[in-house]
């Protein structure tokens, strides 16, 4: 049995379908990532599975349970992490408060600090400047520290949404190599991103999402090769 | 100007009245973005609540000895109506239009006025709240009067344990959290729904500490006296910097300083003679707003809002 399994989910703005049913899984270790341009849909389905946003329809279940109805706030206990667009870390909190509310829901002191300092080993950077306030960081360290946030729940599922968005090209290889040794330490990573080529390249399954559709499914590599891919999304002709 | 240092001290103690009450309208609105008019309500009941606990202690009780009993049933009063209002009449409105809790708060304001006029006894006019016995404190540089001794002590220490609180404890981190970013708050498993209401109830403790203190001052509760002390604090909270609790103190000091100083001295200044006195004392709280919003409207130690990425 998959991890997470999404069937037919339908999410709507009052009147606006925003995800028009779909369905995919994520099992157990692997990377899957949701790719298509802004608007696709990507982003809601990933809220939708937080619990921030309600389905109209459709089934999530997640790790045996059914996630439909259950508030946003347990669902992480549940094991499922989410790293939202837009990084959204805690502007006046410091960096470290901020990597303490990742564990918010743990009551385990010392394996706490722990994986805080795990997390400064991860980023160097965030643990020079534990004590700054995160929102005097750059995008590319706030990305760090959202991911890292995201970590501190020890999920079984970890969902980040646009961690290159408005990134240098040094800071995304940064990210990416990141996200490539989550992978390899057997994190299960659901990734949406709008840069196709690094995020296929990474991955073990892709869906292309489409106007609220998942238009094209396959590996990683074979969505890499084909050809309607790279028209649309690797801007090549 | 002899006696500066009284009015100095007279000035503090309404500020930090109105601070306390302020606390309760800026947390509200750091976490919910609503301006709680019936938070003024929540104060006056607070007040009756403690005038309540008084009357039921054998006569002659001393004053001291009743004290620790008012300020709990006014606290519980206060606390009671305030999250029973989140609870019935602004969470279902939460996440609709923004002027829907904005008129059910102004609303609510004038339900809780009525019933307290209707049901609680002999509460058509002003009722006569209990009075410390003595003189002033003569400290030799200033003289302190005896009903302004609970509020110099109640206002700091309320402050120094909600600055705790905040900075502290793990609830105090997740309220940061939650007035930040409620989105992501619940995404790091706060459930943000016990926050709003733990906001609610802390705010509504320390407007019936401050309605203690009010009573000892002018010496009654009325169904009407939440309509000025609320505009006051809401004046002081928006001077302060809205949503930020250290703001709010600082806002309600110097919104009380400032009504001291213009009730006793600006009818000196030749010209100005008809405008001093206590009956335009409410006007100055309002032209000082007027100038903030003017100058800094941000408040004092507010933050400009910066668009989120």
């Amino acid at each position: 049995m998959a991890l997470l399994e999404v069937e037919d989910l339908r999410v709507a703005y009052g009147k606006i379908e925003a995800v028009k049913g779909i369905s995919f899984r994520v099992e157990a270790g692997e990377v899957v990532t949701l790719i298509g341009t802004n608007g696709a849909g990507k982003t809601t389905t990933l809220r939708t599975l937080s619990g921030l946003l309600k389905p109209v329809t459709g089934k999530i279940t997640f790790d045996g349970q059914v996630l439909n109805g259950v508030g946003a706030h347990k669902i992480v206990a549940m094991g499922l992490a989410h790293s939202p667009e837009g990084r959204r870390i805690f502007p006046r909190l410091s960096i470290e408060e901020n990597l303490q509310l990742g564990a918010f829901l743990r009551r385990d002191g010392d394996a706490i600090t722990k994986d805080i300092q795990r997390a400064y080993e991860l980023f160097p950077i965030l643990g020079e400047r534990r004590k700054q306030a995160a929102g005097t960081l750059s995008g590319g360290e706030q990305q760090m520290l959202a991911m890292g946030r995201a970590l501190m729940s020890q999920p079984k599922l970890l969902m980040l949404d646009e961690p290159s968005m408005g990134l240098s090209p040094i800071m995304m290889q940064k990210i990416m190599t990141t996200i490539r040794e989550l992978k390899a330490q057997g994190t299960t990573i659901l990734l949406v991103e709008q840069n196709a080529s690094a995020a296929l390249s990474l991955a073990d399954h892709g869906h292309v999402m489409e106007i609220g559709k998942i238009s094209l499914s396959g590996t990683g590599q074979e969505l890499l090769h084909d050809e309607s891919v790279r028209k649309a999304y690797l801007g090549e002709d | 100007m002899q006696d500066l240092p009284d009015q100095l001290a007279n000035g503090l103690a309404l500020g930090a009245l109105y601070g306390l009450i302020a606390i309760g309208y800026t947390m509200v609105y750091g976490i919910v973005q609503l301006i709680n008019f019936a938070h003024g309500e929540i104060f006056m009941i607070g007040g009756f609540g403690a005038l309540t606990a008084y009357l039921w202690l054998p006569e002659g009780t001393g004053l001291v000895v009743a004290l620790p009993l008012m300020i709990l049933l006014g606290v519980v009063c206060a606390t009671l109506v305030g999250v029973g209002a989140e609870r019935f009449a602004y969470r279902p409105l939460r996440g609709g239009p923004r002027l829907s809790p904005l008129i059910t708060a102004i609303g609510l304001s004038l339900a809780l006025q009525q019933a307290v006029w209707s049901f609680y006894p002999d509460a058509k006019k002003a009722r006569p709240f209990p009075q410390f016995s003595g003189g002033d404190f003569d400290l030799g540089f200033v003289s302190l009067s005896r009903e302004d001794l609970f509020i110099f002590v109640a206002a700091p220490v309320c402050m120094i344990a909600l600055g705790v609180f905040v900075a502290k404890t793990r609830t105090g981190r997740a309220m940061q959290a939650t007035s930040q970013d409620p989105d992501t708050a619940k995404l790091m498993g706060i459930n943000t729904d016990r926050i709003i209401v733990m906001a609610f109830a802390i705010g509504a403790a320390f407007a019936a500490i401050a309605a203690i203190a009010q009573g000892f001052k002018t010496g009654e509760v009325s169904f009407r006296m939440g309509f000025i002390a609320g505009l006051k604090a809401f004046t002081a909270a928006v001077l302060g910097g809205i949503g930020n609790i250290y703001g709010a103190m600082v806002g309600g000091l110097v919104l009380g300083v400032a009504e001291a100083m213009a009730t006793a001295y600006i009818g000196d200044i030749p010209g100005l003679e008809q405008f001093g006195g206590g009956s335009w004392k409410d006007v100055w709280a309002f032209v000082l707003l007027i100038l903030v919003l003017l100058i800094r409207p941000q408040g004092i130690l507010g933050e400009r809002l910066a668009d989120r990425a």
